[in-house]
């Protein structure tokens, strides 16, 4: 069982939900930036929630299954590709899809899951390192992908209630719990759009727009950060961490984005806006919550929907 | 000690103003208790510097009867108030790391030894001569932020940052030195290369090196670098 690599796409890496325990030793978590999206990705194909996917950037791939496959894209949109449901494709067949319409990541799924080892417990792609995923790298033109056999396969014909996903939008509002330095940048950041440059990737989202200025003088020592930290550079603008991360920072760190807002940020691209407002953590753990209940409930709704492959 | 949220999903615990000896002894106390105790819900911990940040999963908590936070920080306390004093249990590792100094190794030697008014054989001597302690493991995976460089070493970073940094590559960054465990984009003054892995994905632990772990540095020449395996 493989998928035959027809052509990469700008970034296609192997993602799961990442790997724990290691940020001592300077390794992210990692796995997926939206990790929503390959949740559901992996529910709507019968696989667990934290099977490896993979997790396409801006421009799709097109791939070749020898073999008949069940296969769900979640995330962002493209016009050839239906999203938020199964789809079978047949022996032989293309999966191709067209032009981006929203989002900047989408996540395949296909039933079984991909074949790639664990390594340091995650079989997500991280790229600084060569670690993980497919051979500890993007994947390229005229690669095979070996797929696990999958056990489940849907039945009828059916989609998931959109109301359940994340607000996605080109202009989203994020939720943000304050950082130890945020008293020092007074309001700058509740109070206008910044854009998202094109020089974001997975580690960080870069963003322009008012410049945030410091009252307080000094360099920091080096702490942890984690993705979800809004960290300000001495040119004023701010970055957001994402999945891949460096584990220690030593910029000040004005705010973080609540953890159930983090598949808005994965799904934003260059040229796209964000504004942010505040939270509180007693409200970022009832938010992570309400979306386990309403994830939940989906995979209830999902559990007569399928039969034996 | 102060501990405040690091976002939705963390805790962190500032043990001092400053990373002194007194402080990084601390850190490493908090961090490894905080290890041993396995509380409920920490999913990781980061000891750094003048810090230790607990990672927690606000899921692992009851939804309205627990306030995730608190509990977290609780848990915290409780771990600083036993290892108050008493620092940590294990006794420091010294690690022996192996450099090949100048040369197409260390491109940047000559310029430290510019910079700090010495030959180039003075700064080999220095920087192999000196005790070097583990304050914080991250930028890259395994990448160790070293104190203790000699202040007759220390030298600015790079202007203009290169592109790629070979694996295995020792640095000096103003007053810390390093080495690259995994090819990366790096601003600091290359002076040589070592032969050992400092990052191993299949290894137990992955990183070579933790913070609280001594490191000295031994120079040995092309041909030991080449025959090292």
């Amino acid at each position: 069982m493989e998928m035959k690599v027809i052509r990469a796409g700008m970034l296609t890496t192997v993602q799961d939900l990442g790997r724990r325990g290691h940020l001592a030793e300077g390794v992210p978590n990692g796995g997926a930036a939206d990790r929503f999206a390959l949740r559901v990705a992996n529910l709507l194909v019968g696989n667990a929630e934290d099977a490896p996917a993979l997790e396409i950037t801006l421009t799709g791939p097109e791939l070749e299954f020898a073999q008949a496959v069940w296969v769900a894209v979640c995330g962002a949109r493209f016009e050839e590709m239906p999203a938020w449901r199964p789809l079978r494709v047949e022996s032989g067949g293309r999966l191709k899809f067209g032009r981006r319409v929203l989002g900047c990541r989408a996540y395949l799924a296909v039933s079984g899951g991909i074949d790639v080892d664990a390594v340091l417990g995650g079989r997500g792609t991280f790229l600084a390192a060569g670690l993980g995923g497919f051979q500890g790298r993007a994947l390229r033109e005229g690669d095979f992908v070996r797929l696990l056999p999958s056990t489940l396969q849907p039945t009828g014909h059916w989609s998931i209630d959109e109301r359940v996903l994340p607000s996605y939008s080109r202009e989203p509002t994020v939720r943000v719990v304050p950082g130890a330095h945020g008293a020092e940048f007074g309001a700058g950041l509740y109070s206008g759009r910044f854009g998202v440059t094109p020089n974001s990737d997975r580690m960080g989202i870069r963003l322009d727009g008012p410049r945030l200025e410091r009252s307080a003088r000094g360099d920091l020592i080096s702490a942890a950060v984690a993705p979800g930290t809004v960290q300000v550079p001495p040119d004023g603008h701010p970055i957001v961490l994402m999945a891949d991360a460096q584990t220690l920072g030593g910029y000040p760190r004005v705010a973080h984005a609540v953890s159930v807002d983090m598949p808005l940020l994965a799904q934003l691209a260059p040229g796209d806006g964000v504004r942010f407002i505040g939270s509180s953590v007693a409200e970022a753990h009832a938010l992570a919550h309400a979306q386990e209940h309403r994830l939940a409930l989906l995979r209830q709704g999902l559990a007569g929907k399928f039969k034996p492959a | 000690m102060k501990v405040e949220p690091l976002g939705d999903s963390a805790v962190v615990a500032t043990l001092g103003p400053a990373a002194d000896a007194a402080t990084l002894a601390s850190v490493r106390g908090l961090a490894e208790a905080m290890v041993a105790a396995r509380g409920r819900g920490i999913v990781d911990v980061v000891p750094a510097y003048a810090t230790v940040t607990a990672f927690y999963d606000p899921l692992q908590f009851a939804e309205s009867t627990e306030d995730a936070l608190a509990l977290v920080c609780r848990f915290i306390e409780a771990c600083a108030s036993v290892t108050t004093g008493t620092g940590p249990a294990a006794a420091a590792r010294v690690a022996e790391i192996p450099v090949c100094y100048g040369g197409d190794f260390g491109p940047d030697l000559e310029q430290v030894a510019g910079h700090c008014g010495l030959g180039a054989g003075e700064v080999v001597a220095l920087h192999s001569g000196a005790d070097y302690l583990v304050h914080a493991v991250g930028f890259t995976p395994g990448f160790p932020y070293l104190g203790g460089l000699p202040k007759a070493l220390s030298t600015p970073r790079r202007e203009t940052p290169r592109p790629r940094v070979a694996a295995g590559s020792v640095g000096i960054g103003g007053s810390q030195t390093g080495v690259y465990p995994v090819a990366s984009p790096g601003g600091w003054q290359i002076i040589g290369r070592t032969p050992v892995a400092l990052f191993r994905p299949d290894g137990h632990p992955a990183a070579l090196l933790r913070p609280g772990d001594r490191v000295r540095f031994r120079a040995i020449s092309a041909a030991e670098f080449d025959a090292w395996k």
